[in-house]
């Protein structure tokens, strides 16, 4: 009795590679969505509501978490297949030519994708990580000018109308007010819940501050491991080559599932193929735009 | 087309004792090969020398010698069959090359097709595929009703002849950078899947044909397209997806 091996068998593995791949594809558009607010002046507020939102909603979540099991799944069967496919061939030709018969992309998946892995690895490093787990995260404030000449930092509460002057909020590491001056009234618990000393009261809540972490982050003046000077620059040609290299993994990749699962006729392939060019040409262009204007402007 | 001529080449020839002893690349001058000659020709020119020379001349598959059979295999220059498109390696002339070109030939290399000895490999792995599911088991004992009383229409019939002029000849397997054999197989599955007589044994047959093919030890297909446009049949990448296709539809 022939029995189907969804998960161990060669195609079984391939069907994998693409339904993971093109809900990657989807996330990579959805994220894309989120950044492209970077461009928006005076985005700051609504990029961190949308930050917010992003780690907060349980749909999102759920969705987060689809993603974060597709990155795993697809790089873990990527390697399986890569490895099946060394060992195909253990003896290698003296003499190849295969440019003559296949793309550059086509034939470097397996490279490609682990740079953009490492790219990934970093990515969640800087933003995802402090995001979700960094204490210390910069809370977003905002200059207002109560009267003329009397310019002071507020915080910015979640409700509308909600300021705290950022002289009268305790921060967790603060010290001990000095003798001699007055003890603060506001105190900021939990990471971004602000509370009342005195009655120990939650009074408000603010937004962790990522646009000015992604801000600060490629605008960075200080020196790499202390060495190299201007990382801010360093980090945005490191984003702009990953890109580079997703474009080239997406060029193969988006018409590759499509053949994988079965989808290929003459009347759609052209367009399927199309398609896929054109998606591995706008979406890593337009998220690379992004650190290219914080970098080179303001 | 310009008259023949002869040219001098210098091959660069995979010779091996037999499958358990290490191979290695020899070098060989051959004077006045004609360019009217085809490939396999200046191959026996060659072993002709080697002959003469007392020297163990080069083992090589051929057969019919016009492009039908699938024996002969060969990895010329970097590609399967050859500089050349739609073509065996009995069909390739030697006016494909220059005077004083090196030329390496080298046997098709997957772990599932062994050396045998030089430039020949053991293909039965396509043979225990074929096995595995293959054919129609028909009762032809008496009551065999004509194969034109079924209806098929022109274009499945059509697309179920050209994936059936695949000749097992493994150049898909040679070119594919995995030593993917799913274009083989993809052929070999659509043939039967298009047609009414194979939709019977469709799901066992796909199951089974894929299962051998991973067991003989070949890689997974990245789409690269290679063996597409290395198979001497053109058999199509369509036919890769068709086998996808079934066998998606035989494991739910």
């Amino acid at each position: 009795m022939a029995k189907s091996a969804l998960l161990k068998s060669s195609i079984g593995k391939k069907y994998w590679m693409a339904l993971t791949g093109l809900f990657l594809c989807l996330f990579l558009v959805g994220h894309l969505a989120g950044n492209l607010q970077l461009l928006m002046p005076n985005s700051q507020l609504q990029f961190n509501q949308y930050a917010l939102f992003m780690t907060s909603n349980p749909a999102v979540k759920i969705l987060s978490y689809l993603t974060y099991i597709s990155i795993l799944f697809h790089a873990i069967d990527g390697i399986l297949l890569t490895i099946q496919n060394k060992k195909a061939r253990p003896v290698a030709y003296a003499k190849s030519n295969p440019s003559a018969n296949s793309s550059f992309a086509s034939r470097n998946m397996a490279v490609l994708g682990t740079l953009v892995l490492v790219f990934l690895a970093t990515h969640m490093t800087n933003f995802w990580a402090k995001m979700h787990f960094d204490k210390s995260m910069p809370l977003m404030t905002q200059t207002i000018e109560a009267a003329p000449g009397m310019k002071s930092e507020y915080y910015v509460g979640r409700s509308v109308g909600q300021y705290y002057q950022v002289d009268q909020v305790k921060l967790p590491g603060d010290k001990e007010a000095e003798a001699g001056t007055p003890p603060k009234q506001l105190e900021v618990k939990n990471g971004t819940d602000v509370y009342n000393v005195q009655a120990n009261v939650k009074v408000g809540e603010l937004y962790k501050d990522l646009h000015k972490i992604t801000f600060d982050f490629f605008k960075s003046k200080n020196k790499l491991f202390g060495v190299i000077p201007n990382e801010g620059l360093l980090f945005t040609i490191f984003y702009v080559l990953s890109m580079l290299v997703l474009a080239y993994h997406l060029w193969h990749g988006f018409q590759s599932a499509f053949q994988t699962l079965g989808l290929n006729s003459p009347k759609w392939t052209p367009t399927i193929k199309f398609l896929g060019k054109a998606f591995a040409v706008l979406v890593p262009l337009l998220f690379a735009i992004i650190p290219l204007y914080i970098h080179f402007t303001k | 087309m310009s008259a023949a001529k002869n040219i001098n080449i210098t091959l660069k020839i995979w010779r091996q004792k037999n499958a358990k002893t290490k191979g290695g690349i020899e070098t060989y001058k051959l004077d006045n090969v004609s360019t009217a000659s085809s490939f396999l020709e200046m191959l026996d020119q060659l072993n002709e020398q080697l002959v003469n020379d007392r020297k163990e001349p080069v083992a090589f598959d051929h057969d019919c010698r016009e492009g039908i059979c699938g024996s002969c295999s060969l990895y010329i220059n970097g590609r399967a069959h050859g500089p050349d498109i739609g073509i065996t390696t009995c069909q390739l002339h030697m006016r494909m090359f220059n005077d004083g070109d090196t030329i390496f030939v080298e046997p098709w290399r997957s772990k599932a097709f062994p050396v045998i000895k030089d430039l020949v490999v053991d293909r039965t792995a396509f043979d225990r595929i074929q096995q595995a599911g293959g054919f129609v088991s028909v009762n032809t004992s008496g009551n065999t009703i004509d194969a034109n009383s079924l209806p098929v229409p022109k274009d499945d019939a059509d697309k179920a002849f050209m994936a059936a002029a695949c000749i097992g000849c493994g150049a898909c397997v040679a070119s594919c950078k995995n030593g993917s054999a799913m274009l083989f197989v993809g052929a070999k599955v659509s043939q039967y899947a298009l047609l009414p007589q194979g939709k019977v044994e469709a799901t066992e047959r796909v199951l089974n044909m894929v299962r051998q093919m991973d067991e003989e030890g070949f890689g997974n297909c990245t789409n690269t397209g290679a063996c597409e446009i290395e198979c001497p049949k053109g058999i199509s990448l369509e036919n890769i997806a068709r086998m996808n296709r079934e066998y998606l539809k035989a494991s739910l």
